[in-house]
């Protein structure tokens, strides 16, 4: 317990010059980018007093690093700034859009997990026969599958043909299966595969020799002994990937019209609206890097040695 | 045997494929037909019209290129990029490895894809902008493998025969590290190209990408959605296009790793 402590407490704390790195980067590289919100704002041909006064109610006529300084101190404060266009705070902002997105998340690694679980085992019990194979080039092209595309194409069948789902927004509870199933066709890929990878790992390791012997029926082995084990990788890529789903949201939702972070994103990206693409961005890195912090610990309680290399 | 180069030469064929036909046919893909307007694809164009009346077959292929422009590109900028970070990390050790490798972790905490969102969204919108802000992200998984490659690698015995002969630290590096870790970053290069091509498509798609006349896949998708009902085509011909190619590069990455027998 001890050992599992001190790697807890180690890896927190690494995190923080990774979390000052990632505010740096995400300032510097919105307000070096060439751009200036104040000429988006009030058109190319303002007065040149106005622009000056702009400026400096939204802070920009300080120097960069002054900038840079204030924005620092608000993350810390959990403040992230105030929008150019709807004057709320960015933070408010994203809390009321987040509500969609995480839904969307979750419903999509339902989706994804609903499917990887069966068709990884599939394939792994079927080791390179036919079904093997199927599997994996159905994987492969969901993989392969741009969810800009799939989204349309899923919109025409089940909604203009077929007229079962809704085609956009988020009126009805049925109008998120659509959205759900395009965002999480990439990521049921991947585990698949991964979970196939681990049962086979876990199927040829000597424990499983030993329930063979003793005579333990083979759905007795999968489900008590193989599974457990091969969904441990299986755990962290959700982890990982959790994070991956809020920018993969961002197509998605453009696509079908979700008023989520993404849709926030998007809009502030075409008004060139600094602090709520600051903010977004800034929230869903630290989404990011948690879940990576979170999986790594995970990894540790799951297994001894990761904890043991990581905390001499 | 057989069976297996064919999958080599899936996305080889396709691509000359496309090509081929594009200098047979010589039809222009900025030329507007308002007779024909959202055709469906017929003999005089084969894969139909678009809402202008363009031909959507030369519209593709010209797609097409900017796609593989931008994947090779995209990876050339990132692979020398982070190979380089990765292997005087690994090569170096010490405060230079403890440097590079937060740097990378900062990285490594952006989901690349956001990034190229917004680096592209405030730039002016081009071909050159998008590789840019594809290879700022894409560095990253190179120069994690070569780091790690070269660590492992580093002190084996040819390596110190060779140190101990005389060999320059330059010659080192690329005589005698780079080609004993080509494999994996040859199999992280073809995915690379798979995933720059699908970012691309769908920064365009977002309108931050390739910007209109030109055609790009993803740029076609977004015109195309907007018709989906009348022109189902123009959603269909771009969107198989781009996940035929995704598929073979990918496809072909992995026959390459367990060839190469690669772990990673």
């Amino acid at each position: 317990m001890l050992a599992f402590l001190t790697f807890f407490i180690k890896r927190l704390f690494l995190i923080i010059p990774t979390a000052f790195g990632v505010v740096t980067l995400t300032f510097f590289l919105i307000h070096l980018v060439p751009g200036d919100p104040v000429e988006v704002l009030l058109g190319e041909h303002a007065l040149p007093a106005d622009r000056q006064a702009l400026q400096e109610s939204l802070g920009l006529h300080l120097p960069l690093l002054e900038q840079f300084k204030v924005f620092v101190l608000g993350v810390i404060q959990f403040d992230l700034g105030t929008s150019f266009y709807s004057g709320k705070d960015v933070t408010s902002m994203i809390a009321e859009r987040l509500g969609a997105t995480v839904q969307l998340a979750l419903a999509a690694i339902l989706f994804a997990l609903s499917c990887a679980v069966p068709l990884g085992l599939w394939s792994a019990l079927h080791k390179d026969k036919w079904q093997d194979r199927l599997a994996l080039t159905f994987s492969m092209l969901a993989f392969s599958m741009p969810s800009f595309w799939l989204g349309p194409l899923l919109m025409i069948i089940f909604s203009l043909h077929l007229g079962l789902l809704p085609v956009s927004g988020n009126e009805s509870a049925s109008s998120i299966i659509l959205p759900a199933i395009t965002l999480g066709v990439a990521m049921s890929a991947m585990t698949a595969r991964l979970l196939r990878a681990s049962l086979l790992e876990s199927l040829a390791s000597d424990y499983i020799k030993t329930a063979k012997a003793k005579g333990v029926s083979l759905k007795n082995i999968m489900r008590k002994h193989a599974l457990k084990n091969a969904l441990l990788p299986v755990v962290t890529i959700v982890f990982l990937q959790a994070g991956a789903l809020l920018t993969g949201a961002i197509l998605t939702e453009a696509v079908f019209s979700w008023p989520g972070l993404g849709s926030l994103i998007v809009d502030a990206l075409g008004k060139r609206d600094y602090p709520t693409i600051q903010g977004c961005v800034l929230f869903i890195a630290f989404v990011y890097m948690f879940m990576t912090l979170i999986s790594d610990v995970v990894c540790a309680m799951i297994d001894p040695r990761i904890r043991f290399s990581k905390g001499k | 045997m057989l069976s297996k180069l064919s999958q080599f030469l899936i996305p080889a064929v396709f691509i000359f494929g496309l090509v081929l036909v594009f200098q047979f046919l010589n039809a222009d893909p900025f030329t507007i037909h308002l007779e024909s307007i959202l055709n469906a694809p017929s003999s005089a164009y084969w894969l139909g019209t678009d809402e202008l009346g363009r031909d959507v077959l030369p519209r593709l292929i010209d797609g097409v290129k900017v796609s593989l422009t931008v994947g090779v590109s995209v990876l050339l900028l990132a692979g020398t990029i982070g190979v380089v970070i990765g292997v005087v990390s690994g090569w170096y050790g010490g405060i230079v490895d403890t440097v590079l490798m937060r740097i990378t972790d900062v990285f490594l905490s952006f989901p690349g894809v956001l990034i190229a969102i917004c680096f592209a969204a405030l730039t002016e919108p081009d071909v050159k902008n998008v590789i840019f802000a594809l290879g700022l992200m894409g560095w990253v998984s190179f120069a994690r493998l070569a780091r790690v490659q070269t660590l492992s690698i580093k002190n084996l015995e040819y390596m110190q025969a060779a140190h101990l002969g005389g060999v320059g630290t330059v010659r080192m590096l690329s005589h005698y590290v780079l080609p004993n870790i080509a494999a994996p970053l040859i199999v992280e290069s073809i995915f690379t190209i798979a995933g720059a091509m699908l970012s691309e498509a769908g920064l365009s798609f977002l309108g931050i990408g390739i910007q209109p006349p030109d055609a790009s896949l993803g740029a076609m998708l977004r015109e195309g959605a907007r018709y989906m009902l009348m022109a189902p085509h123009l959603v269909v011909v771009p969107g198989v296009t781009l996940m035929l190619l995704v598929f073979s590069l990918n496809l072909a990455g992995d026959k390459i790793r367990d060839r190469l027998d690669v772990k990673c």
